[in-house]
This record gives C-alpha cells, structure tokens and sequence, in this order.
C-alpha cells in the first residue's frame, strides 16, 4: 500500500496539531473500536473559522487527512468549510490508497461535528445547517 | 529523523535468504536444471539432490525421509493436513475438529471453509498469557473428533504451546494431532516421535530459505488422506506437481542450519529480546502480550496505550526501523489482530500494538536504536492522541 509524499508529509509534519482551551466548538468522530478517532477544535469570529487544531488517534491516512481538512478550512467561512467534501481533501493529498479513503470521511465528519457543536453552544440548532452526521460504523463503508 | 541505520526487527514476517542456502540453491537454478522424474543423467541428480534435502528435513524433525513431503508454503501444508484429515475422517463419521482462537489464518480460515462443509468447530481458549491448556484439549475431545491442530509458536505474540503434553493427550485419546510449526523450526527443539506430533507444517522464508517452499511431515502411522494437488506421481503420489528443486535444495540446508545450534542462538538472543521488553515497560501504560518465559527468544510483542499501530510502523520506518503491529490498518481487516483480541485485549489497545521480532543477527546497536527511538515516536504520537489525557487518568492496564 503506498502513500504519496503529499499524505507523508502531512503525516510526519501535522500541521495544526493540538487543543484550543477557548474553543468555540468542539467535534469528535470515530471510535476506539474503528481504530480511528478524530477530534477538531475550532474558533469562530464573525462566521470565519479563524483558528483551528486537531488531535487524532488512527494511522498514517487519518493524521494526514485531519492535517490536510484543518489547512483546507483555516480562514475560510462557515459554509465553505460545511462544503468541504472527502473528496477535496483526497484530491488535494494527491489521493489516497481505496482502502484509506474511509479517514477523509472522518475528516469530513470531524469538521461537521465541530461546526455543529459551535451552533449547539450558541442555542441554534445545528440539525437544518450541518445536516446528518452518519455513526461512526458508516465510516467503514466505502 | 532519517538516521540511515536500517534495523530488520520483523523476522517474524519472512528473513532474509543467508549466503549458505543461496550457496546451495545456485547450481540447482543454473546447470542443475533437470527433471528429478527423469531418468537421465541430469534427471537423476537432482533426484539426488531432492533426496538429500528430504533426510536433512528429516533429521531437523527427528522424522524419517519418508514421512517428509515437500509443499509450496506454510499455507498449502496446513490446508493439506487440515483439509485432507478432515475429509479422510468424515468418512468415518468423524466430523469435529479442535483448534485455538489465536491460530494463523491458515489454519483459521481452513477450518472456516470446513465449517461450511458441516465440520464441527471448536476453538480453545488462550487466555490472557497465550498459551492453551491441555486440560481444554482433553476436554473438547470427542468421540467424533477428526483432528486436532494447535500451532507450535504464535506468530504474533510469539507465546510456545505446550505440544508434547497436548500430543500425549491426542495420542492417548486416539485423535490425530497437527500442528503449525512455521514460526517454531529453528527457535526451539521439535522431536516429532518425542512430541507425539502425527503431522506438522513448515515453511522456509522464516527460516532464511526464500518464499515459495515448505513442507508438511506426515507420520507413517497416519491413515492415508486425500491430496490437495492431484496429477503427476510427485512426492510419492500425494503432491503433484514438477519439484521446485532449487527450492527445496534451499529448504533442506535451512533447515539443517536452524535445527543445529538452537540453544546457542537462543541465549544469544533472549537477552536483546528481554533488554526490549524491559526498557519498552518503563514506558506509562504499556503492556506485553504474552507470556514472557514461554515465548520464543526474538518475539517483542508490547501495547501502547492511546496511539495506534500503522503510524507507529511509518514513523518507525521514518527512523530505519522494519517491524509490524496488530492494528486493524495494517491486518487490513475491520478488526485489530485476533490474537490480541484473543487474548483478552480491548480493541483500542490492540490497535496500539508493535511487534518486534529480532534474531542472532541484530546486534546492541541495533536494539539501542530501537529503544532510542521507540520512546520518542510514541510520546509524538501520544501528543497527537485525543485518547491520551484520559488514559493518563485512569489506572495503568
């Protein structure tokens, strides 16, 4: 199975890695059992996700397309990052080995789950804007 | 981080061809290129050459030149054995076999094809030091028992199955009794007739031979049973196809190489192999698998907590380091290994897995850059873990 150099690079140097004690939202996905497990912290000001840290526990794929989800979103609006697809952040890692994709959906997710807990925090719904976030099983299905 | 020192700490997955079976093999992949079923002269040498690599697996078994028959691989030995005693046995109405959850997939998925057919499948504990009890053994046999098949050595937590007690009770009991002996030739003594082993599998890429041969010893009591290759009168009728005899040239040398010397070889390595074990201990939460005496003397087998198993390997690989893990990523599967699962682990600390498997050729240096380098990687990854505060919390596994 082989990794390109983008995803290599990306897994021995992270970019983002860590917490943000003042986040305004906060998502984890994936499970323990899955063995991948993703969580994102984000700061929001004025509808910019304005900063933006992961922690993940899973293989070289996992921390590659959490780094690579964080870079794509950093700065960017709300909705454009609620419109990032696995499929972007695959493409711009130079994609993935078929049997990896499944770890960009959980950075996907990770994203959404974020996003969603940021709208919870401020007493909005989060359902009509960020939509379903499938279980964490459904990650293995690709 | 590229130190350019590479260290080859997974013998357990295949080794490297040494100079005296590549030695042995040439003359066989050049002039000696003759059919051994031919009855000129080029024929009749590597006939003889067959011959001779068939008594020195012999003597490395305690076993007789008949009783050895040469196969492509571990795999097709024990899907032979496996496969070809239960159909013999079905016959006489006996259609149950005995195994253990932690058996190679050789094994494991062989008898999951047989349960299909309507064999009866009962997989023994190995509880949390990975070894099998005989009483279990002696317990689950039945009166319809075909076979029973307990693997020599475990490949991944390289624990050592007490198979001369569980072949007396087979013996005993009148049920024959296999077992794959794949990860053990070479680590530790076989004496097929002391052991009371009917049959057993072995391969030649463990044991610095190349992939692509193996062989399977059938003791001369064990009722016929049917091949898995039918066609040309090879290996006495029972495993058809032209004798790869470069190949086999190379099996018989390593095997004569590994079974001399055990002892010494083991005391060499065992204390590299503890030196591992005991520093990788001292780091927090962390645990081995596997008993640590009843083990073979190069297999490493040590859980870390919070982090998973296929980043360890790329950054291990980053640093020169070759070794494997039990994580669902790198078994390729949706589940962790099912020898950690097997014996007892949850999965999240399964995934975390690293297997090292050294042999008489690693040296100090090479276990010092292991254990410089191990430490760091896993405090990274450990930093990058959103499982890691909370396992800090808790209690040390």
């Amino acid at each position: 199975m082989l990794y390109s150099d983008k995803v290599l690079d990306h897994f021995s140097n992270p970019r983002n890695v860590g917490e943000l004690p003042n986040a305004d939202g906060v998502g984890e996905v994936g499970s323990p059992a899955c063995g991948d497990i993703m969580r994102m912290y984000i700061k929001v000001d004025g509808g910019i996700i304005s900063d933006i840290r992961f922690k993940t526990f899973g293989c070289g794929a996992a921390v590659a397309t959490s780094s690579m989800a964080t870079e794509l979103i950093k700065g960017r609006s709300i909705d454009d990052a609620l419109s990032l697809t696995n499929k972007a952040v695959v493409e711009a890692l130079d994609g993935l080995p078929p049997v990896k994709i499944h770890c960009s959906v959980l950075a996907e997710q990770a994203i959404k789950a974020a996003i969603s807990d940021y709208y919870t925090r401020q007493g909005i719904d989060p359902l009509p804007i960020v939509g379903n976030i499938p279980d964490a099983e459904a990650c293995h299905t690709h | 981080m590229n130190n350019k020192r590479f260290v080859y700490a997974d013998n357990a997955a295949t080794t490297k061809v040494s100079p005296q079976v590549l030695d042995a093999m040439m003359p066989w992949l050049q002039e000696g290129y003759g059919n051994p079923s031919s009855i000129y002269r080029k024929g009749r040498e590597a006939l003889q050459a067959l011959n001779k690599a068939r008594e020195q697996v012999a003597r490395g078994l305690g076993a007789a030149p008949g009783e050895i028959f040469f196969t492509s691989c571990g795999s097709e030995s024990n899907n032979w054995a496996i496969k070809g005693v239960a159909r013999a046995m079905a016959k006489r109405g006996k259609k149950h076999i005995i195994t253990s959850a932690f058996e190679h997939h050789a094994v494991l998925h062989t008898v999951e094809a047989l349960k299909k057919e309507g064999f009866d499948i009962t997989l023994l504990p190995v509880y949390e030091n990975g070894i099998v009890r005989v009483a279990d053994v002696a317990s689950a046999i039945r009166e319809d028992t075909a076979l029973v098949t307990i693997m020599y050595a475990n490949n991944e937590i390289g624990t050592i199955q007490p198979i001369a007690e569980i072949g007396a009770v087979c013996r005993e009991k009148g049920v024959l009794f296999h077992t794959d002996a794949v990860q053990a030739i070479g680590n530790v003594e076989v004496d097929v007739a002391a052991q009371n082993i009917d049959l057993l599998s072995l391969t030649g890429h463990k044991i610095h031979a190349p992939k692509g041969v193996g062989a399977l010893y059938i003791r001369k009591g064990v009722p016929r049973f049917p091949n898995l290759i039918d066609g040309g009168g090879q290996e006495a009728g029972r495993r058809a196809g032209t004798e790869n005899v470069p190949y086999i040239v190379g099996l018989g040398e390593a095997v004569e190489i590994a079974c001399a010397g055990i002892p010494q070889r083991a005391a060499m390595v065992r204390p590299m192999r503890d030196r591992l074990i005991r520093e990788l201990l001292e780091l927090p939460h962390t645990r081995l698998n596997g008993d640590p005496e009843q083990r073979l003397p190069g297999n490493v087998n040590i859980s870390f907590e919070g982090i998973e198993g296929e980043s360890l390997l790329l950054m291990l690989d980053m640093n020169g380091i070759a070794a494997s893990s039990g994580s669902a990523c790198t078994s390729g599967s949706l589940d962790p290994s099912h020898v950690l699962l097997a014996i007892g682990l949850v999965h999240e600390v399964a995934h975390g897995s690293l297997r090292i498997s050294i042999n008489d050729e690693t040296t100090d240096a090479d276990v010092d850059h292991i254990l410089g380098t191990v430490p760091g990687v896993v405090e990274k990854l450990r930093d990058m873990s959103p499982l890691w505060e909370s396992i800090q919390a808790k209690k040390a596994v």
